[in-house]
C-alpha cells in the first residue's frame, strides 16, 4: 500500500498485524490516519488557489517497561514499517524508566465506544467542479452587491484506526465540508463561516448573503473611544474566546500548576447561567469517540451552573491524580477518554465543548439587541492571544462587522477595537445567552456554542479602520 | 526522483497545462523533550511525497500524493489539471507569471554536526541536566526542555527546464521554567519562547546556546517574577531585547509586506495590509535608523528563511524593504510581482512540505544593526527613564497590521541609565508606523542575532513555516506601556 487515503478498517488491521509480528513481544500501539481533502480558495471574486491532497501515515508507539517513544512514516512497505518500529525502540531504550507510565490499555479495560455515523458519501465524492459551483454562488452575491469577495469552500474525508498489542482496536471515519466568506466594501467588511460533516447542511450562498449584508451595513465606520461596553458576541466570537479555556480543563495542567483552575476546582468561578459539557456524541459535534490511547470518550460536565466540576484525564494523569491532593477535589478520578497520543507534553484536553442553556432561558440575538441601551454587536474576533495565564486575560481585535447598538437597535459600523478581557470575568458577566449552535471561528476548534450578551467587556485601543 | 518529476510534468503538459511544477519532498524530524525530569517528547517522523502545481486555461491547480508509482504520480498530475480547469471557470483574468530563467542546481545548507548522527542518549542527557538545573531553584513548579531536528530535502522540476535539489537541516533547542504562587503564573524561557532558538544548521547550535550554563539564572528570574511588582502603566521609553524585536519585525513588517496580502488574496483569513501600493517609495515607515531587508541568501546567515531557490524555482535574493526609514519593497511571487509591474519575483514562495502549494512567505526579514558602535550597556546607559523588556509572552496585531500589542516575560525599569527593579507582566502597544518612527537607537553588529520563528501560520489550508529575523536591542521613544492590564 502506498498513497491510499482511503484505507479501510480491515486493511489497517493487516498493517497492525504486520508490525505486531515484527515487534516480537514488545508492546506496540499503532495509529493509522489518513484521508483526502480539497480546498478551493477565492479572492477578488476569482479562484486564486485550488488544492487537493491524499495522504496516510502509520505511527508506531513502543513501550519498554516504563519507557515509551513514537515513530511515524507515510511509507507502508515492509522495510519502512520495520524501520519506524526500530526507531521507536531506539528512542525508548535510551530513556530512564518512568515508574508512573501506565501499561498500554488492554482490551479488558477498553469500554465500548458508541457508534456514530459521521460519514457522508456525497460529501466524500465532491470534486473540483462542485466546489467551483459553490464558490461561483458566493462570488455572484458579491458581484450583485458590488462587493469584493474572498473565502474558501473545502471538503474531505478522514479516518483514524488505533490498535495495540493488548487487544485494543478502534476505528473512526468522517467527512467534513466547510465554507468561509469575507465580503469587502470600500471601508467595511463582513464575514461568515460554517462547517458540517455533510455538505448537504452547508449553504454557501446563505453565508455569502449574511456576510454581504454585514459589509454593506458597516460601511463608513465611525471611531469610538475605547472603554467598557456591553457586547453581543455572535457564536463565532464566543468559540474563539472559550477555546482558550479548554487546555485548562486538563488534569495534567492542574498537576503541573499551569491551569487557571489551580486552587479553583469546585468553586463557583462563573455565573450561574454557565453550564459547559464535553460531549463527543452531541449531534453538533464531530471527531473520533476515543482518545489517543483508545479510551472511549466520556461525557464530562465541566461546569455546572458556574461551578467547576470536572476535568479531562488521560489514563496516566488519572493515576497520578489518584495519589495527589487533587483527588480530594475531583468527584470521580478516572480516565475520561481525552488523552493525546503518548508521549506528549499536554496530557489531555476536552475538544467537544457543548454549552447548555436552562429551558426557557435562551434569548435570540434580536432580543439581545433590543435589550441593549448602548453596546456593540461583534461578528468575529481576530488574533487572540493569552496575556495572563491565571486570570485568563486575552487580547485580540474585532474584525469584519462590528456595530454600535443604541436604544435596542443596530446602528453604524465602528472602527475595530482591541480588547484585553479576562474570560473568567466575562463568564461572570454574561447577561443573556442564545440557543447553542454548531459554530466555528479561526482560533479554536469548533464547538456547540451560543451567542452571548456580556456586560463590561474591556476594549483598550482602537485601530485605523 | 527525476523520473517521478518527468511523469508528473509530462502528464500535466499532455493534459493541457501551460506550466507544470513537481516538488518531491522528503522530510525527517526528531523531537525530544522533558517535563519535570521525565521524557515528555520522543518521536521520529518521516514523510515523502510529491506536490504538483499546474496552470491550465489561466487557472491554478494543485494536487499532492504520496503514491510515487508512475500510475500514482500521473493520476495526481491529471487531477491537478482537472482542478486548474475548474479554477478557470471562476476568474476575472487569467493568471500571468513573470519570467524566470530555468535553473539547474544542487545545494545543501551548511551543517557541521549532523543532528541525526548525534546519539539520542547524548541529547537526552543534556536535556535531563538542564531540566534538573531548572528544578533546583525552589519555587519552580514546571521545568520544560526540548530539541528539534529537521532535514528537509526537495527536488523541484518544472516544465520550463528547472531542476533544483536542495537539502536544509534545521536544529532548535530551548528551555522554560514556570512557577505558580498565589494568583499568578510566571514563565521564563531561554534563549527565546516558542521552544528556544532555531537555525538552518547542525547540532553545533546546541553547544553555542549554553543551555546548562543559563538554566539556574532563568529559573531564578522566573521565581523572582512571582514577587515582582506589576509593570506600571504609562507612556515611557522602551528598550527591547533582540528576540522580542525579531517578533516585532515579523508581525509589523514581515506580514504587511507580503504582496498577496496587499493584493487581497489573504483577505478571508490572514488579512490584508495597510501597505497599499501607493505607499511604495512614499511611506516613511520608520526613522532613518530603520533598515530592513528580506534576505534568503546563505550569506545573510543560517536563518529559517535561508535557501538557494524558493519553491517556484526563483533564486534566493536580498530584497530591500525599508531603507533609512523609507518603504521600498514587498515580498512577491511570479504571479504577484507582475501585478505591480515588477519584471521578476522576489523569490518568496514557500510551501509547508509536499502536501501544500507555495504561497508568499517571509524569508529572513531582518533589521540591520546600527552602523555606529553601540553596546547594550551604552544603550541602557543613554536611557534616562524607561522599561527594558525581554522574551515574548503574547503577540497580537490587527488584520491590516496596524495596531499591535505585545507582552513580554520580564521587564526592568531603567532609571538614570541603569537597570533598576524587575517588573512582571510587561506589555506595550502601538500603531506600526508610529512605533518604527520612534526608534532612535539600535545596537551594533556585536549584539545582532538571527532569530528563528518556527511557527508562522498562514494560508488556507493553513501552512506553518519557519522564518528568520535578525535583530539587535533597540530603543523606542514614548511608547504606550502596560495597557494589557491597565485601566
Amino acid at each position: 500500500m502506498n498513497g491510499n487515503g482511503k484505507l479501510d478498517q480491515a486493511r489497517c488491521g493487516e498493517i497492525f498485524d504486520q508490525i505486531r509480528k515484527m515487534a516480537s513481544g514488545t508492546n506496540v500501539e499503532v495509529t493509522i490516519t489518513g484521508g483526502r481533502s480539497a480546498l478551493t480558495r477565492f479572492a477578488n471574486n476569482s479562484i486564486t488557489q485550488n488544492v487537493s491532497e491524499e495522504s496516510c501515515e502509520v505511527s508506531v508507539r513502543v513501550q519498554l517497561g516504563g519507557r515509551t517513544a513514537r515513530a511515524t512514516t507515510n511509507r507502508f512497505d515492509r522495510e519502512s514499517l520495520r524501520r519506524v518500529l526500530q526507531e521507536a525502540e531506539a528512542l525508548a531504550r535510551v530513556q530512564e524508566e518512568n515508574p508512573e507510565l501506565q501499561a498500554m490499555l488492554s482490551s479488558r479495560e477498553q469500554t465500548s465506544a458508541a457508534v456514530v455515523n459521521r460519514y457522508c458519501e456525497e460529501t466524500a465524492a465532491m470534486g473540483a467542479s462542485e466546489r467551483a459551483d459553490r464558490v461561483a454562488a458566493m462570488v455572484e452575491v458579491a458581484q450583485r452587491d458590488g462587493l469584493n469577495s474572498a473565502g474558501t469552500f473545502s471538503c474531505g474525508e478522514s479516518f483514524q484506526a488505533l490498535f495495540n498489542s493488548r487487544g485494543v482496536e478502534r476505528w473512526h471515519r468522517e467527512t467534513m465540508a466547510q465554507a468561509s466568506v469575507t465580503m469587502q466594501a470600500e471601508d467595511s467588511s463582513g464575514w461568515q463561516k460554517q462547517n458540517y460533516t455533510s455538505a448537504r447542511l452547508l449553504n454557501a450562498r446563505t453565508l455569502a448573503e449574511v456576510a454581504a449584508e454585514k459589509a454593506s451595513r458597516s460601511a463608513h465606520p465611525v471611531e469610538l473611544e475605547p472603554g467598557e461596553f456591553t457586547v453581543i458576541l455572535e457564536p463565532s466570537a464566543v468559540v474563539d474566546l472559550i477555546g482558550f479555556l479548554a487546555a485548562d480543563f486538563s488534569g495534567l495542567a492542574l498537576l503541573e500548576q499551569r491551569s487557571c483552575l489551580n486552587e479553583r476546582l469546585g468553586t463557583r468561578l462563573f455565573g450561574e447561567n454557565i453550564t459547559i459539557q464535553d460531549d463527543v456524541l452531541h449531534p453538533g459535534q464531530n471527531g473520533p469517540v476515543f482518545d489517543g490511547e483508545g479510551v472511549a470518550r466520556q461525557r464530562l460536565k465541566l461546569v455546572e451552573r458556574g461551578k467547576v466540576c470536572d476535568v479531562a484525564m488521560a489514563r496516566g494523569t488519572a493515576a497520578r491524580i489518584a495519589k495527589s491532593e487533587l483527588a480530594q477535589k475531583i468527584d470521580r478520578v478516572r480516565a475520561t477518554g481525552h488523552g493525546l497520543g503518548l508521549p506528549n507534553e499536554i496530557g489531555e484536553m476536552p475538544v467537544n465543548l457543548v454549552f447548555e442553556v436552562a429551558p426557557g432561558a435562551a434569548k435570540t440575538v434580536p432580543e439581545m439587541i433590543e435589550a441593549t441601551e448602548r453596546g456593540l454587536l461583534v461578528t468575529r474576533l481576530w488574533y487572540i492571544r493569552e496575556v495572563d495565564p491565571y486570570e485568563k486575560i486575552l487580547t485580540g481585535m474585532t474584525r469584519d462587522g462590528t456595530f454600535l447598538v443604541e436604544n435596542g437597535k443596530v446602528g453604524k459600523g465602528i472602527r475595530n477595537f482591541r480588547f484585553n478581557q479576562s474570560v473568567l470575568e466575562m463568564l461572570r458577566q454574561m447577561l443573556d445567552v442564545s440557543e447553542p449552535v454548531r459554530a466555528c471561528g479561526e482560533e479554536a476548534f469548533d464547538m456547540v456554542a451560543p451567542a452571548m450578551r456580556v456586560g463590561g467587556f474591556r476594549f483598550t485601543e482602537v485601530t485605523r479602520f | 526522483m527525476r523520473k517521478i518529476g518527468e511523469w508528473a510534468l509530462e502528464m500535466a503538459v499532455a493534459r493541457g497545462a501551460s506550466l507544470a511544477e513537481a516538488r518531491i519532498v522528503s522530510d525527517r524530524t526528531r523531537a525530544l523533550g522533558t517535563r519535570n525530569g521525565r521524557v515528555a517528547t520522543a518521536s521520529e517522523n518521516e514523510s515523502l511525497g510529491v506536490g504538483i502545481r499546474v496552470l491550465a486555461e489561466g487557472g491554478w491547480g494543485f494536487a499532492a500524493t504520496q503514491d510515487l508509482t508512475q500510475e500514482g504520480v500521473e493520476s495526481c498530475a491529471a487531477l491537478a489539471v482537472e482542478i486548474a480547469r475548474a479554477s478557470a471557470r471562476v476568474r476575472q483574468e487569467p493568471v500571468q507569471l513573470v519570467d524566470e530563467p530555468p535553473a539547474v542546481k544542487e545545494w545543501s545548507s551548511p551543517c557541521e554536526i549532523d543532528p541525526f548522527e548525534v546519539p539520542i542518549e547524548e541529547s537526552l542527557e543534556l536535556l535531563r541536566k538542564v531540566d534538573a538545573a531548572l528544578r533546583s531553584v525552589e519555587g519552580v513548579t514546571l521545568a520544560e526542555t526540548n530539541m528539534l531536528f529537521r532535514r528537509h530535502e526537495q527536488w523541484f522540476y518544472n516544465s520550463e527546464g528547472s531542476s533544483i535539489h536542495q537539502t536544509r537541516t534545521v536544529t532548535g533547542a530551548g528551555m522554560a521554567a514556570h512557577a505558580f504562587e498565589g494568583e499568578t503564573i510566571q514563565t521564563r524561557s531561554y534563549p527565546n519562547s516558542f521552544g528556544g532558538q532555531y537555525q538552518t544548521r547542525g547540532y553545533e547550535l546546541v553547544a553555542e546556546l549554553r543551555l546548562l550554563e543559563n538554566a539556574e539564572r532563568v529559573a531564578r528570574e522566573c521565581v523572582q517574577l512571582l514577587k515582582a511588582p506589576q509593570c506600571p502603566e504609562g507612556t515611557r521609553d522602551l528598550v527591547l531585547d533582540s528576540s522580542q524585536l525579531g517578533l516585532q519585525i515579523h508581525e509589523s513588517i514581515g506580514h504587511p509586506i507580503e504582496l498577496d496580502r496587499v493584493l487581497g488574496y489573504e483577505a478571508n483569513f490572514a488579512g490584508t495590509s495597510f501597505l497599499t501600493l501607493d505607499k511604495l517609495y512614499t511611506l516613511r515607515y520608520g526613522s532613518e535608523l530603520v533598515n530592513v531587508v528580506a534576505d534568503a541568501r546563505p550569506e545573510h546567515g543560517p536563518g529559517l528563511g535561508t535557501f538557494a531557490f524558493d519553491d517556484e524555482g526563483v533564486q534566493a535574493q536580498c530584497v530591500p524593504i525599508i531603507t533609512e526609514g523609507r518603504f521600498e519593497g514587498y515580498l512577491s511571487s511570479r504571479e504577484t510581482a507582475g501585478q505591480i509591474g515588477r519584471g521578476r519575483s522576489g523569490g518568496n514562495m514557500r510551501a509547508d512540505g509536499w502536501t501544500r502549494t507555495p504561497i508568499v512567505r517571509m524569508t529572513n526579514v531582518s533589521i540591520l544593526p546600527g552602523e555606529k558602535p553601540l553596546s547594550f550597556e551604552e544603550l541602557i546607559g543613554s536611557t534616562d527613564d524607561g522599561i527594558y523588556m525581554e522574551t515574548n509572552r503574547s503577540w497580537s496585531i490587527d488584520d491590516k497590521r496596524y495596531n499591535f500589542q505585545f507582552g513580554c516575560e520580564i521587564g526592568w525599569e531603567i532609571k538614570g541609565g541603569k537597570l533598576a527593579r524587575m517588573v512582571r507582566n510587561p506589555s506595550y502597544s502601538g500603531i506600526t508606523t508610529e512605533f518604527w518612527n520612534s526608534m532612535d537607537a539600535i545596537c551594533d553588529r556585536r549584539h545582532w542575532t538571527l532569530w528563528g520563528t518556527p511557527n508562522c501560520g498562514k494560508g488556507q489550508p493553513e501552512q506553518t513555516m519557519g522564518t528568520g529575523h535578525g535583530a539587535a536591542p533597540a530603543r523606542f521613544r514614548q511608547v504606550k506601556i502596560g495597557g494589557a492590564y491597565g485601566s
